[in-house]
């Protein structure tokens, strides 16, 4: 067991871990973080992934000790304390951006990271961007739409043009 | 008693694109998935699983897993034997359908690769998984049959103690039933005078892969024992885990939470939820068990996997006569729940829009030695178009004509709804041409042929095709008569209850289980509209035993088409039962009344009263008629009366560099007709899905074993999901022909886009480089199996007329139309 500690969705945490375990397993099974969830075992469908120290990451393809003095966020706090939704989390819901749900916490948390780097990325932009993000429901079409209205809705354009667009 | 002002006329609901109530817990990471589930004491399950395609199981020495630290206990079939209850087949699609005996844990044979052979019972998930590893199985390898062909020559056995390994031959055949004439003879006249296209299509084997993995917790302390499952069906599993292991019916709950998708993947009684309920059982305590991705995809159903030997007969001047469908179906190495059914699904959708004068379906399900087939979106209905769309196009190819124009030629005119089809089937309604004529303005579809001319002058090394799928499909499974007189073992009815609270709220059950598709939001505008109440009143419950009792749970396009209307006849039935009390209140005639836009109002006078505020006062049950109880509320069953026949046309533009054999949507729009749309903005969404479900099927989807049974294609790094960066947007638009066959109009849209996007990009690609001398490539169209097609076709190109040939004899060569494009 190794003793860990980190800041996670805003508060202090600390454990005695197994060296082997993930970070999502931690976020889950430790601190009841479930609105992070496991979609593979092969790191390829991105529905686990969270930002550590603000940058996305596959928390299935980090061990819990290595997030070791680290700031993990996840899809839990990422609306304001009020609960006003992140502008991607809007841009979801008004684009129908999700059906099931599933892979939705992970694509938010990637186009949150996606839009931080790039905010005013172009469809190909944003296609390539979540190219590690698997999503069975929505063939993309309505997410593509979503991260492009979040861009919009962050740049303080309150129509929902674009979502109907 | 109040009396209020009308209430300001409502926007209906229905048609508006509401945003999904769902999505508020959904987006905030507030989620109910079953692998969320921790309860006190609650132990974690690890499964071993057989590494052989078919081996007897000479002994399993579980002392070092037991021995473990923080291990409860382990159990093989031995162990646990009839316990266990079996999974079954609900659609014994004949009387003499072979059926292997399904138990959940075999007790000494094992029939594919990943069946289950042990379980661990553990604190943790991680020391289950440990221990699992430490269970020391001896196998003896038994020969294994993989290859479906092979499969039919009875060489190998996937079940030798069965002597066979077909399950079943269903036939479906015009002249017999007397819904058209012999195909045999139609054939011949073609033959004779007119055109015969013969070719053989394979479906490829497909993995739904819904992006939650199955879980399942049970828990059995309490009085009723708990099953929450990420399932489509709790409803059958409730009945089926009844039927088979004993436990009294009400002595079940079974709980779907939220559920990540299903795609027909999770319509299944599974291994899994059955160990894990008698394991628990028998333990005496909560256990979870949550497969790996990996587990998912070698023992979750699969869909698919056919061989479609096809024999289209026309004259001329290409008018279709006929055809004949000679399908094989692998089930995999059991029977599912719906199993064989599924092919035979497709029987009454390979003549599509077309109008014909014979129709014979021929199938034969077999076993393998491969994990189970069953319903994978669209069921049988996009394996049917597939075929029937491709060979559209052969003939067209063989005229020298527009496949739209020939496709024009042959399908029903919409004056001649409702038509019965050769088949059988009655079409309720339907506008082929507005859809095509949509569909052809919206695609730009005359410029596009004057590029792809042009490519083709030019000799462009990208070369662009043009795919057309004008498919219709029969949704809202089912009518009950008609599921009992094909044997299936249920009925096809659903059911609702509309219970009116005191404070004004309404709740709404329904018997349908959704997994992503957004019943709560449309469900909720259909009965606010029809009760007069706001959408934001109404709140949908569903997928808990407890409280939905009753229903046949989401699959088929089913849940809006009878899910809806069983809906509408509830809420119609609380109107009626309120009415009395209303008049009782008013101190009015009952027949006076009359109720529009959730107010009763009494004909000629001011007076009126809304039916919340007749909730409220039947609540407080102080004032009502006399020999009348006092409540309001009312539940119905709804069993329709028929399908509905959504249909559309939907074009492909494909671009296809002949140096590397890559393919590149150029573009893709689909007019659809549905019927009324409830939430267009949830339409579109399935609409989306289903399109690139159906795409992946044509670009880049397949379950591959090698020679010795095992899954290669068994993780997300194999098995190629479609990414964002592979996809395109699309251009959808509607038609609207009503359904006649219930009061919404609705029809069904979950499938529509998974069945006719296939054959649009495959026929796409062929059309791409027919020029070349290519008239088939094998699913999924690799850059490899395009390439090789164009570098090993020869461009003088004599396919159309090799093909007239009778070649389904075993003499004749090009017994596969397949063959050398790459497997």
């Amino acid at each position: 067991m190794t003793k860990i500690s980190m800041r996670v969705d805003q508060e202090n945490v600390t454990d005695d871990v197994e060296p082997r375990m993930l970070l999502v397993q931690y976020l889950r099974e430790k601190l009841g973080k479930t609105g992070t969830v496991i979609g593979c075992d092969t790191s390829n469908c991105g529905a686990c992934t969270v930002h550590l120290n603000g940058r996305s990451v596959k928390s299935c393809n980090v061990l819990a000790v290595q997030a070791d003095g680290a700031t993990v966020d996840t899809i839990e706090r990422l609306a304001d304390d009020d609960g006003t939704l992140h502008p991607v989390q809007q841009a979801f819901r008004e684009c129908h951006g999700l059906q099931c749900g599933f892979c939705t916490p992970g694509m938010i948390m990637q186009a949150v990271d996606l839009l931080n780097e790039n905010p005013n990325p172009t469809e190909q932009e944003v296609r390539v961007g979540l190219e590690g993000n698997l999503c069975r429901c929505t063939g993309y079409h309505n997410i593509v739409k979503s991260v492009l209205y979040a861009a919009q809705l962050k740049q303080g354009v309150t129509t929902t043009e674009g979502a109907n667009a | 008693m109040t009396v209020v002002d009308a209430a300001p006329e409502a926007r209906p609901e229905i048609g508006r694109d509401r945003r999904r109530k769902e999505d508020q817990r959904l987006i905030t990471g507030r989620t109910r998935w079953t692998d969320n589930i921790t309860l006190p004491g609650m132990l974690h399950l690890a499964m071993v699983r057989s590494p052989y395609a078919h081996a007897k199981i000479l002994s399993i020495d579980v002392e070092a897993a037991d021995k473990s630290l923080n291990i409860y206990e382990v159990f093989t079939g031995k162990d646990l034997g009839d316990s266990q209850g079996v999974n079954a087949n609900a659609w014994p699609i004949t009387p003499e359908q072979i059926t292997p005996n399904h138990l959940p844990m075999p007790t000494d044979r094992v029939v594919f690769a990943g069946e289950i052979v042990a379980v661990v019972a553990a604190r943790t998930a991680a020391e289950a998984r440990d221990a699992a590893e430490l269970v020391d199985v001896e196998y003896e390898v038994l020969p294994a049959v993989l290859d479906l062909k092979e499969a039919a020559e009875d060489k190998v056995l996937a079940h030798p103690d069965l002597g066979t390994n077909k399950s079943a031959f269903w036939q479906l055949d015009s002249a017999g039933q007397g819904t058209g004439r012999a195909i045999d003879e139609v054939i011949d006249e073609a033959r004779a005078d007119g055109i015969v296209i013969e070719r053989e299509y394979r479906q490829q084997r497909l993995i739904p892969a819904f992006m939650e993995p199955r879980s399942v917790v049970v828990d059995p302390t309490g009085e009723q024992i708990t099953m929450w499952s990420a399932t489509q069906i709790p409803h059958i599993i409730r009945f089926l885990l009844a039927a088979t292991t004993g436990v009294p019916e009400s002595k079940i709950r079974v709980i779907a939470p939220d559920v990540g998708g299903g795609f027909g993947g999770k319509l299944q009684t599974t291994p899994e939820e059955w160990i894990t309920w008698t394991v628990a059982r028998r333990i005496g305590k909560p256990c979870k068990y949550t497969e790996t991705r990996s587990e998912s995809l070698v023992s979750a159903h699969h869909g698919r996997d056919q061989w479609q030997k096809l024999t289209l007969a026309a004259t001329k001047e290409g008018r279709v006569t006929g055809l004949k469908v000679d399908l094989l179906a692998d089930l995999g190495a059991y029977v599912g729940v719906v199993g064989g059914g599924v092919p035979v699904l497709g029987a009454w959708m390979f003549n599509s829009i077309y109008k014909w004068d014979a129709y014979q379906f021929n199938c034969t399900t077999l076993l393998t030695n491969k994990t189970w087939v069953d319903a994978y979106r669209g069921a049988g209905r996009p394996e049917a178009t597939y075929a029937i769309e491709r060979m559209m196009d052969e003939l067209a190819a063989e005229l020298g004509q527009d496949p739209l124009e020939v496709r024009e030629r042959n399908w029903i005119k919409h004056e001649e709804f409702p038509f019965t089809t050769v088949a059988g089937m009655t079409y309720d309604s339907g506008n082929y041409e507005a859809a095509t004529a949509k569909a052809k303005e919206m695609f730009g579809y005359d410029a596009l042929r004057a590029e792809q001319k042009e490519r083709r002058d030019r000799g462009d090394r990208v070369q662009l095709g043009i795919g057309i799928s004008t498919f219709t499909e029969m949704c809202g499974l089912a009518p009950s008569r008609v599921l009992g007189s094909l044997n299936y073992g249920a009925g096809g009815w659903e059911h609702a209850t509309v219970r009116m609270l005191p404070t004004g709220k309404v709740e709404v059950i329904t018997g349908t289980s959704a997994h992503g598709q957004g019943h709560e939001t449309a469900f909720s505008q259909i009965v606010a509209d029809r009760l007069g109440v706001p959408f934001e009143d109404v709140e949908i419950l569903h997928g808990d035993t407890q409280v939905s009792h009753k229903g046949l749970d989401t699959y088929g396009s089913r849940s809006l088409v009878v899910g809806g209307e069983a809906l509408v006849l509830a809420a119609d039935k609380v109107i009626e039962k309120a009415k009395p009390l209303a008049a009782h209140l008013l101190e009015a005639n009952v027949d006076d009344l009359e109720f529009s836009n959730g107010r009763y109002s009494v004909r000629g006078t001011d007076q009126g009263m809304l039916i919340s505020e007749v909730a409220l006062a039947t609540f407080a049950a102080h004032n009502y008629p006399e020999g009348m109880e006092p409540g309001i509320d009312a539940e119905s069953t709804y069993d329709p009366v028929n399908f509905s026949f959504p249909h559309g046309t939907h074009l492909c533009a494909a671009e296809i560099d002949t140096e590397t054999g890559q393919v590149k949507l150029r573009k893709y729009t689909c007019v659809d007709d549905i019927g009324n749309i409830i939430n267009p903005l949830i339409v579109a969404g399935q609409v989306h899905g289903g399109l690139v479900q159906g795409i992946a099927q044509a670009l880049w989807e397949e379950a591959v074993y090698d020679d010795s049974g095992t899954l290669v294609s068994g993780s997300f790094v194999d098995y190629l999901l479609p990414t964002a960066a592979d996809t395109i947007n699309f251009d959808i638009g509607h038609t609207t022909s009503p359904s006649t066959t219930n009061t919404l109009g609705t029809k069904g849209v979950g499938e529509a886009g998974t069945i006719a996007s296939t054959p649009a990009v495959v026929n796409a690609i062929v059309d791409a480089v027919r020029h070349l001398g290519i008239n088939d490539i094998q699913m999924p169209c690799t850059p490899e199996r395009v390439w090789k097609a164009i570098h090993t076709s020869s461009p003088k190109g004599d396919a159309t007329e090799a093909a007239a040939m009778p070649h389904f004899d075993e003499s004749e060569p090009g017994q596969s139309s397949t063959e050398g494009a790459g497997a």
